[in-house]
């Protein structure tokens, strides 16, 4: 198996994988970013007592959760031109495009994951902390930014870090709607040149590096936010 | 007409009746101090005047409005009533000069220089203007709970409410806040105080409240009070307090 191994193919094929790597960095940058935001409302809307608003949100937050990555990617992808078409009464409507789709959906997917995380954030905050803020006038969106968000993140930083990384491995699904990022990119390497071997064993040690690295910054982290109080 | 009324306020969790029938008042200038066995009801009596816990019955007027009414601006009668509580709550993401500033900016709209300003007087006068950049978990107790009674002041407020002030301090912390509570009341503050220290009612008080399962058993001026309390439960609990 190792006999012919040949370490040349990896060398051709960097640039090309480098690419791919940018790709599923970006991906992850802005389904991270788009996650968190959403997420953040969906928590806020979670824990509302007004049921006309938390329920919605709980709504979408478990079926989101109870449904496979790949299945949100291909609604996106397959379902959403199929609607755009019917309501639009354009037959030669054009979809969103694999990119668009993938983000979307990468986007949906995890706000549903984040808002659970946020919204233990936002319950780890003392009650005591927002009976302050109210005591001083503030109202409920000066007393959530100003006080309760900024401490919740504190908390929550390793485990957000934590599931951008799960996120960054689950950005090789998009390979099932034709896109090329890193994983796509090894994949596309190794059909060409018959070199599966090669290729896969070095993209799975090119993920476990970059995730362990990073997995070693999030402790790091984690030991440094002890809550100071 | 008295700056805090509470007129028959009750209260329940569920079947259980915290409050009952409370009533009382707090007039301009008045230092009332509220005392009792702990689960007695007095911090959710305290936490009532601001409209930090709900009541189900009865009216709180404050400066002429009521809390309980879903027309007041509860936000706008909270910022006048200042509030100093057992756990200090200062906010632990900003610096000390940040925690006295975010309520003068946000709330009363003032500017960040003028409101420094303020932050910076009131600082000097509970003896912190040294630790205006440090973070409350770099303070000693004390410290913490001077910072938050200047949180308060800062916001020019028409009364203070102080629930169980000293309560989490060590016991050689207890007299730097209780020092700058005796300069607050002799400058005439309106305040309110659910405090187990007899030597600040003793010293300060106009009129001490004593408080058992829900109900106010004893509202006195201080030296009758403290000469003799009529009811039995308010002598058992002086008895306990006062010999040490």
């Amino acid at each position: 198996m190792f006999s012919d191994f040949d370490f040349d193919v990896i060398q051709r094929a960097l640039p090309y994988m480098g690419q791919g790597m940018m790709f599923s960095l970006g991906l992850t940058a802005l389904a991270m970013i788009g996650g968190i935001v959403l997420g953040t409302v969906l928590a806020l809307m979670r824990l509302s007592s007004i049921k006309a608003i938390s329920l919605p949100a709980s709504g979408y937050v478990n079926l989101l959760r109870s449904t496979p990555l790949i299945l949100v990617i291909f609604w996106f992808y397959f379902l959403v031109p199929i609607a755009i078409k019917h309501f639009s009464g354009d037959s030669y409507a054009q979809g969103i495009g694999p990119f668009h789709s993938a983000l979307i959906a990468f986007t949906l997917f995890e706000a549903a994951y984040y808002c659970e995380i946020i919204r233990a954030g936002i319950q780890s905050v003392p009650a005591g902390q927002i009976n302050a803020a109210y005591a001083l006038g503030l109202n409920y969106w000066q007393a959530t930014i100003q006080v309760v968000l900024p401490q919740a993140f504190r908390n929550m930083v390793p485990i957000l870090l934590t599931q951008g990384i799960i996120l960054f491995q689950d950005t090789s699904l998009v390979y099932v709607v034709g896109l090329t990022d890193f994983m796509g990119a090894a994949s596309k390497v190794a059909q060409r040149d018959g070199r599966l071997v090669e290729m896969y064993l070095f993209a799975a040690l090119v993920y476990f590096v970059l995730c362990f690295i990073a997995s070693l910054i999030v402790k790091r982290l984690q030991m440094r936010i002890t809550p100071p109080r | 007409m008295a700056m805090i009324e509470f007129k028959n306020i009750s209260k329940w969790y569920g079947n259980f009746q915290v409050l009952k029938n409370c009533t009382t008042q707090v007039e301009k200038g008045e230092v009332v101090v509220v005392c009792g066995p702990s689960g007695s009801g007095k911090s959710t009596l305290i936490k009532c005047v601001n409209g930090l816990e709900p009541f189900q019955q009865g009216e709180m007027i404050v400066n002429g409005k009521s809390v309980g009414d879903k027309s007041t601006n509860l936000p706008q009668l909270r910022a006048k009533i200042g509030m100093v509580f057992q756990n200090f709550e200062l906010f632990p993401h900003m610096n000390v000069t940040a925690n006295l500033n975010l309520a003068q900016v946000k709330v009363l709209g003032r500017s960040t220089e003028e409101a420094t300003e303020k932050s910076q007087a009131l600082l000097k006068r509970v003896g912190l203007i040294d630790h205006a950049q440090k973070f409350p978990g770099q303070l000693s107790g004390g410290q913490q709970q001077r910072v938050a009674i200047a949180r308060g002041l800062a916001m020019d407020p028409i009364a203070m409410l102080f629930d169980e002030p000293t309560s989490a301090l060590d016991p050689e912390m207890i007299n730097e806040v209780l020092d700058v509570m005796v300069e607050l009341a002799q400058e005439g503050m309106t305040m309110m105080c659910v405090t187990h220290e007899m030597g600040f009612a003793r010293k300060v008080a106009h009129r001490v409240i004593f408080m058992d399962r829900g109900e106010i058993v004893e509202d006195a001026p201080k030296t009758e009070f403290f000469g003799t309390p009529r009811s039995e439960r308010a002598q058992q609990f002086l008895s306990k307090i006062l010999h040490h």
